[in-house]
């Protein structure tokens, strides 16, 4: 008896139509894309409004104050960043380990990230109140002398996230190259007209594409490494103080652990809204969806691990703040928030151990959301429990955010779909050329498993030619 | 003697990889395998077989890119570091060595990334004009051999190309 495996796509799936599905999908997505679209622009206006207020009155309507002088933006901040990390990191993983099944839904994952960052960068601008200043990050000369601090991580910050904005701009790009000519080949008007000058002349000629293998891998190689420092720095902003609950060993893989969560879940969202908006079922498959579920499982369990060590060495470590914050976070004012995000983080997980609702598009969406729910609150739990119970307890308080703060917060959600809704309407969502290498290489290995087969049994032999997918 | 450019369309890899192969056994005096230029819609490594060993550069330039990025870093935080020996420090050094290694090595990849990206597009020959003979089919299904060639062997080659069952080959004269 045999075990059918499903597949992760069909390999009889023909290039012309591959071709043919993912450019109508740019032209033609369904009425729901539309209204959600709709839905981020608004969501972005209330924003808008928000930041107007705050930047005509100031950082009174936004509660920063002594000791809350970080909040809500800074764990949007840490939100954004680590929700950035996904796609181009496992990207760059997966193709390192030539996980052929990354294929299909990389490009969006990727594009995620760029979008993240561009969202994350605002909020420290945002967080600065006098925003016209924001150029004093910059690493120039002032007429006054003044350089930024180098000892400090939020200059680390500003140095690794332009780095690991500009290099997962290019990682996109790069891998956009092949499919750009493609669009380029098969459209008219100002499409054509912005496919012929982004595709750069690509024809796909042999030594095009062996070059095209090497930056690709060497990327690879560098986003890696990037990816991880650039959300470690973001950690040694909280854990190089001596604030109780921030100074900590484990932060580090902590923060990177919960950047991949946050990144696999969304990944499962935008993947299941492309799969419907843009009728992409014979691409975004239930074993791809599969995969990238077990995926977010992992790692689920791994930053469960690393919350358990935290506790343990802050309970066993007998450092008075450090205990004390915990038990407060455990049950004081921010229990609700602590306990929703052990139950979003580490229980829900459970889920997707379980194979018909892995394969439940419904249950995968609404669970995903939940699942960043909790990443949230993560981050939430990260910044404002230490600025409420710190080492002074004349300044203890409770912060939940200002009206404008939660404004302007729901507004970057708004301004991240916006600007995917938009990319995924010009560019193409699916890789092309990917998916028709993965349909030939698939081809090719099951003409060579009949080939064995029939060879086994002795008959007459008929190789496949493979083809190139007519 | 004049030249021309040639390029015959293949309905699949098979067919134009044994066209090339038989120019390499030298079917068509005159021509060699470094005037051939293969267009796919994805890539094919096992065309290398046949083509020959292309070296690819383009990890030189990460190399160097990866180096500048150490050394320019350095030396552009040292000077700025350096210019705050007007302001006290409280002890401190002036330039310190354990935040700087952490920033260049954001700058080590940063240039690393950017040289090796206008490495690729100078080493691809992207940017240039592209040639009249590029099909478009070459986008979707069809992989295409372009050979520079004397006129006098244009038809032994449009022959080879027949052979192996050509879908249509173009022609442009080199001038």
């Amino acid at each position: 008896m045999t075990m059918v495996t499903e597949k992760d796509i069909n390999e009889q799936i023909a290039w012309a139509k591959i071709n043919t599905d993912v450019l109508k999908s740019m032209e033609n997505p369904r009425p729901a894309y539309w209204i959600t679209l709709a839905v981020c622009i608004a969501m972005v206006a209330c924003a808008a409004l928000a930041e107007y207020i705050q930047y005509t009155v100031g950082m009174g309507p936004a509660n920063l104050n002594n000791p809350h002088m970080w909040d809500m933006y800074i764990a949007a901040f840490v939100f954004w960043i680590g929700m950035s990390h996904s796609g181009t990191l496992l990207s760059a993983i997966l193709h390192l380990i030539h996980a052929d099944w990354r294929k299909p839904i990389y490009r969006f994952a990727e594009a995620m990230t760029t979008f993240s960052l561009m969202t994350a960068g605002l909020f420290p601008i945002i967080h600065l109140g006098r925003v016209w200043n924001m150029y004093w990050v910059l690493p120039y000369v002032s007429d006054r002398g003044i350089w930024p601090n180098f000892r400090s991580p939020l200059v680390w910050d500003a140095f690794a996230i332009s780095t690991y904005l500009s290099a997962s701009m290019l990682f996109l790009f790069v891998g956009m190259i092949p499919d750009l000519a493609i669009c380029r080949d098969n459209t008219t008007g100002w499409r054509k007209r912005l496919y012929t000058i982004l595709s750069l002349g690509w024809i796909g000629s042999d030594q095009q594409w062996r070059n095209f293998r090497k930056i690709y891998l060497l990327m690879a190689c560098f986003l890696i490494p990037l990816a991880v420092s650039v959300h470690s720095i973001v950690s040694a902003d909280f854990a190089m103080s001596i604030m109780p609950g921030w100074h900590i060993t484990t932060f580090p893989p902590y923060f990177v652990a919960g950047a991949l969560y946050s990144g696999c879940a969304a990944i499962i969202t935008l993947f299941v809204l492309l799969r419907y908006f843009f009728r992409f079922e014979e691409y975004m498959t239930l074993p791809l969806m599969e995969k990238t579920a077990k995926l977010t499982f992992a790692i689920a369990m791994v930053w469960t691990y690393l919350n358990l060590i935290e506790f343990a060495s802050v309970w066993y470590g007998h450092d008075i703040y450090n205990k004390e914050l915990l038990i407060a976070k455990a049950t004081g004012p921010y229990a609700w928030i602590f306990w929703t995000m052990l139950f979003c983080g580490s229980v829900l997980p459970f889920t997707l151990a379980f194979k018909n609702l892995r394969r439940h598009m419904p249950t995968m969406f609404v669970v995903s959301l939940f699942l960043n729910l909790g990443m949230f609150f993560e981050r939430w739990m990260i910044v404002a429990p230490t600025l409420s119970m710190s080492h002074e307890p004349h300044q203890w308080d409770v912060m939940y955010g200002s009206i404008v703060e939660w404004a302007i917060v729901f507004g970057s959600f708004g301004w991240f779909g916006m600007l995917f809704l938009i990319f995924v309407k010009v560019f193409p969502s699916v890789s092309m050329y990917e998916v028709k290498e993965m349909v030939f290489h698939r081809k090719q290995s099951l003409g060579e498993e009949d080939l064995a087969r029939m060879t086994d049994h002795a008959k007459p032999v008929t190789q496949t030619t493979g083809g190139e997918g007519t | 003697m004049s030249k021309k450019r040639m390029m015959g369309l293949f309905g699949d890899f098979e067919e134009a990889h044994d066209a090339i192969a038989d120019i390499r056994r030298n079917e068509v005096p005159g021509l060699t395998v470094d005037a051939v230029t293969m267009t796919s819609p994805i890539e094919h490594p096992e065309v290398e077989e046949v083509l020959g060993d292309r070296p690819v550069h383009l990890q030189k330039f990460t190399l160097f890119g990866a180096i500048f990025g150490v050394v320019f870093g350095f030396i552009f935080l040292a000077a700025a570091q350096a210019s705050f020996l007007v302001q006290p420090q409280g002890g401190k050094p002036v330039i310190a060595l354990p935040s700087n290694i952490v920033l260049i090595y954001e700058m080590l990849i940063f240039f690393a990334v950017w040289l090796t990206f206008f490495a690729f597009i100078f080493l691809s020959g992207l940017l240039k004009k592209r040639s009249t003979l590029y099909s478009e089919k070459v986008s979707l299904d069809q992989v295409a051999i372009i050979v520079e060639v004397d006129e006098n062997i244009g038809e032994s080659v449009k022959g080879l190309f027949q052979k192996h069952k050509v879908l249509e080959i173009r022609e442009e004269a080199i001038r």
